[in-house]
């Protein structure tokens, strides 16, 4: 049993100089078979592992990293959360994992930090105020928080935006959505991983997969680093390296690994105290509790697994930052950093069942997986302790892209991908 | 960033190019026969691979023609450039 974290026991620990903290997770070694295992400790694989725990009481679960938990796109990404999607199958998914993060910290008894300071997207052209209108009317119909606002409530939301009518693309109005915004995504891997290890699962960190058994169409288990472990149940949630398990298997995904970069300046006081994000320029904003000014870039075009992206998407990013934004001028810039994203043909994540039976591949969340990260494990759980999809997530499977049947978000997500 | 050896141009900053994605993707030679799974391989599926992979690349601030690329893309490194046309390497 953990610990409640409490302000008694942050009291109680100060005595002692805070060295005898319980263990937040165990660091087993591998058993030789489990009744599932998660391929991939980020805050997907972990949230997964949680939930099936949790709510399917599935106990004899691991969850293996090739790294550390949390290493991967989970403490990499600008932390953003919001639902507001245009179609309604993911609108559903979205706000599902919205849900979630409202009672999120209390859940996991860890201070995932979420705060919803609201999410700003900026319209600069006319095409630009109709998708937005547009988005903000469908999101209303799915019961989703929208308001449009003008550029004088964009103004008014943000003080520091540049609304003049003469700049390369003004701001001609944005919309709102007050229940979206951020939260610490270490946190988020450290919590479901504590949460994860109460419920009895196995996280094996070190441990990277080299291969996926087979016999005949369904899983028998996987080689690893650490050895073999049988099991019918294998979940791969392995984001920019799923192409990678899925040829182990034997099976080709709609995929494409892409460079995608983030950057934070040196801390300054309080500025923006909100997550602004311009789909045309691709630049989006926001600030941590730490005070840096956390910026998000674009993807670049071509495939690669490096972690490194190149350096005329971060100038271009900026200049849309100073544009908009003239007052960070003369703000330097303290890191920047890529991150590997598996993106799908039609911007859309894939939860699915796969031809093979007892593999599962939760994939494609694109530029924009972590504000997911909850519903995600929890459809995911869902999927992998049924081996039927839930209801909000049936859309999201590999079967789409034969019949056709896709969920274009490409346009319609409120930022380009 | 890195500087790509345009075949045609010769050796330019990679800002000068678009990437165009994999490459040797044959176009079905009798579309109105594929079923529903050939057309999802043909138009979706992708190797993805980590490591050397042939794609295709287009010199758009150049002289705008493509070309074809070898590439591994767990570190970025350029192997080969060869013309449209030509047969792909042999690894």
């Amino acid at each position: 049993m953990k610990n409640k974290y409490s302000i008694f026991s942050l009291i109680k620990n100060a005595f002692s100089y805070h060295e005898n903290w319980q263990k937040a997770w165990k660091d087993p070694q591998p058993k030789k078979e489990y009744d599932a295992v998660i391929v991939g400790g980020g805050g997907h694989g972990l949230a997964t592992a949680y939930y099936l725990g949790k709510k399917h009481n599935m106990k004899n679960i691991a969850v293996v990293e090739k790294g550390w938990i949390g290493g991967g796109n989970t403490g990499r990404n600008t932390t953003i959360i919001r639902s507001n999607y245009l179609w309604d199958a993911s609108a559903g998914l979205y706000d599902h994992a919205l849900k979630i993060w409202e009672g999120l910290s209390q859940e996991l008894n860890y201070n995932v930090m979420f705060s919803q300071r609201g999410v700003m997207n900026l319209a600069h052209n006319l095409q630009d105020v109709r998708d937005l209108k547009r988005r903000t009317h469908a999101n209303r119909l799915n019961g989703i928080d929208a308001v449009y606002l003008n550029t004088e409530e964009v103004k008014k939301f943000c003080p520091i935006i540049n609304t003049s009518p003469d700049i390369r693309y003004p701001v001609l109005g944005g919309t709102l959505q007050r229940r979206a915004g951020t939260a610490r995504h270490d946190a988020v891997a450290w919590g479901y991983a504590r949460g994860a290890d109460e419920m009895g699962v196995d996280i094996i960190q070190n441990c990277e997969v080299k291969g996926i058994k087979r016999n005949g169409g369904s899983v028998e288990g996987i080689e690893t680093t650490k050895g073999f472990i049988k099991t019918n149940k294998v979940g791969v949630v392995a984001a920019g390296h799923s192409s990678v398990i899925a040829n182990m298997a034997g099976l080709r995904l709609p995929l494409e690994s892409k460079p995608l970069q983030a950057l934070v300046s040196e801390p300054v006081k309080p500025i923006i105290d909100t997550v602004v994000m311009s789909n045309a320029v691709h630049a989006y904003v926001s600030q941590s509790d730490k005070g840096e000014l956390v910026i998000g870039a674009g993807t670049d075009d071509y495939v690669s697994y490096s972690q490194k992206g190149s350096h005329q998407i971060v100038e271009g990013t900026l200049n849309a930052i100073l544009e908009l934004y003239p007052i960070f001028s003369r703000m330097r810039m303290l890191r920047q950093w890529g991150g590997i994203v598996d993106i799908c043909p039609d911007a859309s994540p894939i939860l699915s069942k796969t031809s093979i039976k007892g593999l599962y591949f939760n994939c494609g969340w694109g530029t924009g997986g972590f504000k997911a990260t909850p519903g995600s494990g929890d459809l995911f759980a869902h999927t992998i302790a049924n081996d039927e999809p839930h209801k909000l997530n049936a859309a999201f499977n590999l079967n789409r892209f034969i019949s056709g049947d896709l969920v274009d978000e490409h346009g319609a997500a409120a930022v380009a991908h | 960033m890195f500087i790509i050896n345009c075949p045609y141009c010769g050796e330019r900053d990679q800002q000068e190019f678009k990437a165009g994605g994999e490459a040797h993707i044959e176009r079905p030679k009798q579309p109105t026969e594929l079923s529903d799974d050939e057309w999802a391989e043909y138009l979706f599926m992708r190797k993805n691979i980590k490591g050397v992979q042939f794609e295709r690349w287009n010199h758009a601030h150049g002289c705008r023609k493509w070309f074809n690329m070898v590439r591994d893309t767990s570190n970025d490194e350029i192997k080969l450039v060869y013309k449209m046309g030509e047969k792909p390497p042999l690894e």
